[in-house]
Parts: C-alpha cells; sequence; structure tokens
C-alpha cells in the first residue's frame, strides 16, 4: 500500500516535469541587484526559433542621393518627394520585396500598369499612407524606437498584411449570459476565433481600450492604504491584459520592465518601463492617426468582423523579440525611410556616409543577438 | 529544572548516529548529542554571520536588512565575502542546523525506540528550503537565483520570481501545494477544535472521548476519520504541502521559462475539441 503511494507520488512529480516540456540548461539573465529577482529566463532551444523568425529582410544596395529629385521625373509623388530619382526607385523595389504578396512580387501590386500614377488600387493609397508612417515613427517616435527605427519590414516581413495585427473583439457570446456579464473575459476562445492573451481568464482586448482610446492603464493605488484611488480590480484586470500582451509580444517577464514590489514606481522600473511608456503612445497614436483613417480604403475582406481596420499592435513590430529583430537595424542602411530629408537647393552632394555603416549591419549575422545581452542599450 | 520522577526511564543510553557516549547526555530538558552540538555550532555561526552582514550593511532596520547571494556572473562558483560570499556560508549553516536538527530527532527517536515519522515530517520542510537554495540554483547554473535573507527582501525577491512566470498561481505545482497548506490548517483547526470540545469541557461537564469525536462528524458528515486516521492524514497532507512547493519552484525556471499561463494550452489543445 505504502509502496504504491509512493509510486504514484513519483509518478505525479514525473508527469509534472514532463508536462512542463522544457529542461535545463536554461539561460538567465539578471535584471537588478542581486537577489532581488529581476531575471530573465531564455530557453535557448525555444528563443532559436524565434531568433529564425526574425532575420531582418533584403537590403538593397545603396542608392546615389545625387540624381535629380523623383518627383520632378515621375508624376503624384507626394511623401517621398525628397529623394533622388535612384533613393526612389530603391525604396520602392524594397517594398516590392517587402510587402508585396510572394505571388505577385511586382510592381502592380500597388500600380497601375498603363499609368504608375494612378490611385485606383487601394494598396497605392495605403502604401503612401503607410510610408507617411515610417517615416513618422523614425523621426518623430525616437523615444521608443531610438535610431534602430523601422522599415516596412519590420511589421510586414514579406507579406501584404502582417502577421500580427488586431481587431477590435466583436466578443466571444453569451456576454449577457444566466451567470451575469463575462465583461469580456473568462474565455478560452475569442469572438475572432482566436485564443485568448497567454491563455488566461483576463480581458481578451485590451488594445481597443489602450491601444485605440486612451483608457487609465495605471491604476494602481501608489499608497499602502486606501486613500481615494477609486480604481477597480476589474481596471486591473484589463491592465494586466495589456501587460501580458507586451510580455509576450517581446518575449519577457514582468521584471523586464518592472521591480514588482512597486509596479507603480519609476525610480525602482528599469528604463525600458519608460521605452515602453512610450511605444503604448506610438501604437495608439499610429491606429488613429495612419489605421483608423484608412478604414473606407481597405476592401472587405481585410476588414474584421466588426468592419474595422487592422490595427497594430506591440506584437505587430516585435513578434516576439525584446527588440524588432533583436535589435538589428534595417532602417540605418534606408536613410530614405528615416523622415523627410532637409529641402537641398545645390543638385549635386555626395553620397551619404550613413548607408556604409548600414551595409556593413545587414551583413552581421542575427545569431549574434543570441549572445547580445537583454540589458545592453537601454530597450532601444 | 526538576526532572519529573517517570522521566528518568526514558533517559537510556545509546542510539546515537555518531558519536558514541561523547555528547550522549541531558542539558536540562534538552538531549545533546553529537548533532545537537553541530546544531547549536551551525545556528550560533550563521546568526552571527547575518548579525556581522546587517553591520557592515546599510541598515539596522530589522525589515530590511538583507543578505544577499551573488550576482548570477559567479555562477556556481565561490563569490567574495561581502558580494554574496556572506550569503553562500549562511546557506551552508543554514543547511547544517537543520540537518543536524532532524538527526538528533532521528537520534532520539532510536533511544525511544519509536518509528521516524518526526524527523520524515520535518525533512519535508527541509527538502523544500534546499530545493529553493541548492537544487533550482544548481539546475540554473548560479547561486544568484536563491532567495536573500531579509525579511522584506525576501517577499521581494518571492514577488519577481513569481512575475518572471507572469501569473504563478496558473503552477499546477503550485496550486497542488497551497491546496495542501490549507487542507493542512483546515484540518488542524477542526482536529484542535474537536479535541478540545471533547477533552475540555464547561465546569461541571463530564470529558468525552473518542466515540463522542467520531459520533460528532458521523453526524456532520457521515464519516469519522477516527483519532489515529486524522494523525495520519495530517502526516499526508502537511508533508505534502512541503514537497509540492519543492515541486512547484523546481519546475520554474528550469523546466518552464514561460508565463505560467500558457502551461494549461495542453488543455486547449486535447484531441477532443480540437
Amino acid at each position: 500500500m505504502k509502496m504504491h503511494i509512493r509510486l504514484m507520488a513519483a509518478l505525479i512529480a514525473f508527469g509534472v516535469l514532463a508536462g512542463c516540456g522544457e529542461r535545463p540548461p536554461i539561460e538567465t539573465e539578471q535584471l537588478g541587484y542581486r537577489g532581488t529577482g529581476m531575471e530573465q529566463n531564455r530557453n535557448p532551444r525555444l528563443l532559436q526559433k524565434v531568433v529564425a523568425a526574425n532575420q531582418i529582410g533584403n537590403i538593397q544596395p545603396p542608392a546615389d542621393s545625387s540624381g535629380p529629385l523623383a518627383k520632378d521625373i515621375y508624376q503624384n509623388v507626394q511623401v517621398l518627394s525628397d529623394l533622388s530619382i535612384g533613393e526612389f526607385t530603391r525604396v520602392m523595389l524594397s517594398m516590392t520585396e517587402w510587402v508585396a504578396p510572394a505571388e505577385e512580387k511586382n510592381c502592380t501590386y500597388c500600380h497601375n500598369a498603363e499609368n504608375y500614377a494612378d490611385e485606383g488600387k487601394y494598396t497605392y493609397q495605403v502604401a503612401r499612407s503607410m510610408l507617411k508612417m515610417t517615416r513618422e515613427i523614425n523621426s518623430e517616435w525616437k523615444e521608443h524606437v531610438k535610431d534602430t527605427g523601422v522599415t516596412c519590414h519590420t511589421c510586414h516581413r514579406g507579406g501584404p498584411v502582417p502577421s500580427y495585427v488586431w481587431f477590435t473583439d466583436p466578443g466571444a457570446g453569451r456576454e449577457n449570459a444566466f451567470v451575469g456579464t463575462r465583461a469580456g473575459q473568462n474565455s478560452a476562445v475569442t469572438g475572432l476565433g482566436i485564443t485568448t492573451i497567454g491563455h488566461s481568464s483576463l480581458p481578451y482586448d485590451p488594445y481597443s481600450a489602450y491601444l485605440l482610446g486612451d483608457s487609465p492603464i495605471r491604476v494602481q493605488g501608489d499608497t499602502a492604504l486606501p486613500t481615494g484611488n477609486r480604481s477597480s480590480i476589474k481596471q486591473a484586470e484589463w491592465t494586466y491584459s495589456l501587460m501580458v500582451h507586451m510580455s509576450n509580444s517581446l518575449g519577457v517577464n514582468c521584471t523586464y520592465c518592472h521591480n514588482t514590489r512597486a509596479w507603480s514606481d519609476w525610480e525602482q522600473s528599469r528604463p525600458q518601463r519608460t521605452v515602453a511608456w512610450y511605444g503604448i503612445r506610438m501604437a495608439r497614436s499610429l491606429n488613429n492617426s495612419y489605421m483608423v483613417p484608412l478604414t473606407e480604403v481597405f476592401p472587405a475582406h481585410r476588414k474584421g468582423p466588426l468592419g474595422d481596420v487592422a490595427k497594430v499592435n506591440c506584437e505587430t513590430c516585435h513578434q516576439g523579440a525584446y527588440k524588432p529583430y533583436f535589435g538589428q537595424s534595417m532602417a540605418k542602411a534606408y536613410p530614405e525611410l528615416q523622415g523627410t530629408k532637409p529641402v537641398v537647393t545645390e543638385p549635386a552632394m555626395a553620397p551619404a556616409e550613413s548607408t556604409d555603416g548600414a551595409t556593413a549591419a545587414s551583413t552581421k549575422p542575427v545569431v549574434a543577438a543570441l549572445t547580445q545581452p537583454l540589458s545592453s542599450g537601454g530597450g532601444r | 529544572m526538576a526532572m519529573l520522577n517517570f522521566e528518568k526511564k526514558y533517559r537510556v543510553r545509546g542510539g546515537t548516529l555518531l558519536g558514541g557516549d561523547l555528547f550522549d547526555f541531558w542539558l536540562g530538558a534538552f538531549y545533546v548529542g553529537f548533532f545537537g552540538v553541530t546544531a547549536a555550532f551551525f545556528a550560533l555561526l550563521g546568526t552571527a554571520l547575518l548579525v556581522y552582514g546587517a553591520a557592515i550593511g546599510p541598515t539596522w532596520n530589522l525589515w530590511q536588512i538583507s543578505i544577499a547571494p551573488p550576482d548570477l556572473s559567479y555562477g556556481l562558483g565561490l563569490a567574495p565575502l561581502h558580494e554574496g560570499g556572506l550569503w553562500q556560508i549562511v546557506t551552508i549553516c543554514a543547511i547544517g542546523a537543520f540537518v543536524s536538527w532532524a538527526l538528533r530527532e532521528v537520534e532520539i527517536c532510536r533511544k525511544l525506540g519509536m518509528g521516524f515519522h518526526v524527523p520524515v515530517a520535518f525533512g519535508s520542510a527541509i527538502l523544500a528550503y534546499v530545493t529553493l537554495q541548492v537544487v533550482r540554483p544548481v539546475l540554473l547554473g548560479a547561486w544568484g537565483h536563491a532567495f536573500p535573507y531579509g525579511i522584506y527582501s525576501h517577499l521581494d525577491w518571492v514577488s519577481n520570481v513569481a512575475y518572471q512566470y507572469l501569473h504563478f498561481h496558473y503552477n499546477p505545482a503550485h496550486m497542488v501545494a497551497v491546496t495542501l497548506f490549507f487542507t493542512t490548517v483546515l484540518a488542524l483547526a477542526l482536529h484542535g477544535s474537536l479535541v478540545l470540545s471533547a477533552l475540555n469541557p464547561q465546569p461541571g461537564e463530564v470529558v468525552k472521548g473518542a466515540e463522542h469525536e467520531n459520533t460528532f462528524f458521523r453526524d456532520n458528515i457521515g464519516y469519522s476519520i477516527g483519532t489515529l486516521g486524522i494523525h495520519r492524514f495530517g502526516l499526508l497532507v502537511s508533508v505534502n504541502a512541503g514537497i509540492w512547493s519543492a515541486i512547484c519552484i523546481v519546475v520554474s525556471g528550469p523546466f518552464w521559462t514561460r508565463s505560467w499561463t500558457d502551461w494549461w494550452a495542453w488543455w486547449l489543445n486535447l484531441p477532443i475539441w480540437t
């Protein structure tokens, strides 16, 4: 009898271990003072897959910036009007590689072959808006993207629709069930037919609240005893849902930004939290300034069940990496996407020096990111 | 401390594991033994080192004193005294004291010809401690994964380590351990209250025995586990609380690096509905 109990206990313990499906060695990294438990745990075998899925895209050879401006050669050039014809062509070629679908890797995915200036295709209009957006990110959101910057490929990764976008969730049904309202949570599968954030019971659409709307995120009281904070546990759960989304998107745990003894205290938080704070504002701004205005442009089959446009969240760029491509910069190789260049009066200019360094960066093996410490660079 | 007249017959020689007759004597009510000496040695040395650590530290505030383990960069090697080495020696002292205490219990059991249930039960608590401070750090490759010795600091460590796995309450072994801890408390409360209700009556009432106790629970829930059974049950749930605590922390990190909420994906992935 006793043998049976012991055997059963051993089997259960073994089952728990086997059920976990991971094993040492584990890569760990210290993020705070020793003994505080602020650490990242990374399974190198799982990380290899994430690294493999986060390779930078093809980088076209640098273009001559001294030629005539593209807007003087082509018609209807509105966004890239400051680029030389060489730079302009380089961006167009790159966009074809980065964004056009595999079965249609040519100019006509966006352009009318009869008239390249024709705005008829919806993809043409979306691309124009997205170029404007990319330049805004690289110039106006440096608090988040630093000098690493973004290109079309950061989100698109070679396809017309980024793999990680979100639509407003219609709800999983039974919202007013017999036992009361689910308040957008406590469901394994959302109304969009996808599993909930982190497989948790947390609200499954925090994006509408925080990355489209600007509901308050920092709802925790900052005093030990209640002193008038009227925020509810439900509000805290919405905040946690957003935080779990950020954690999953970046492949990091809570201590990457927070010292959990005092979530709200900036003094005890890591500098990465500041970068993330700007990231939330950036995603919200991009959704409201660029994505929502495109609602009428997109055809129905590109929209969500409620007719809303695809929108961005943290995962759209990060895709499981704490920095997109684990910190490698594609944008440095693309001065064309760095925001509107200052207007040049002299037609002839020396080739920009930055392109050399950028090409060197493009040949850097991505696996180097494995050995790069998470803490280096302050989340740039 | 006077000895009761019947106590003498229980104070028998022998039964020691180490040291023979050397420390086979009593100090007042306490049996000394070889492991009593080592337990006292490790406990005093460890405590003195904690006080030394506090002295070289930034505060004497009892809540905030903390003797922290080394940086992860020291791996499983020795660290300088003021950068975690103190923690390493204190940990050796703690394990030395705990194990000595358990072995001293074994010696007392042997003297009395009793079973080893008490040292075995205490062993589950030692197991949980050693798992936290030795087994898991070794599996993860650095002493720095262990918790610091401080009232607030060890709680801060618990909080951060739990959030390394986003939501520790989804850890299945943690669920089992917590349930066992609560069950232990419930069982002890029911047992203690039942015994007192029978054996400690109001003035003028007669003392009741096991039949009354059994009848109470048969009336109440249709079953009484019995006088011996309740202790077997208590031992089972309390020892398992320690064991499952050890399991729940040793799997966190060495055998699972992600959010514990994601572990439950196996449920959604069952072939029944996928």
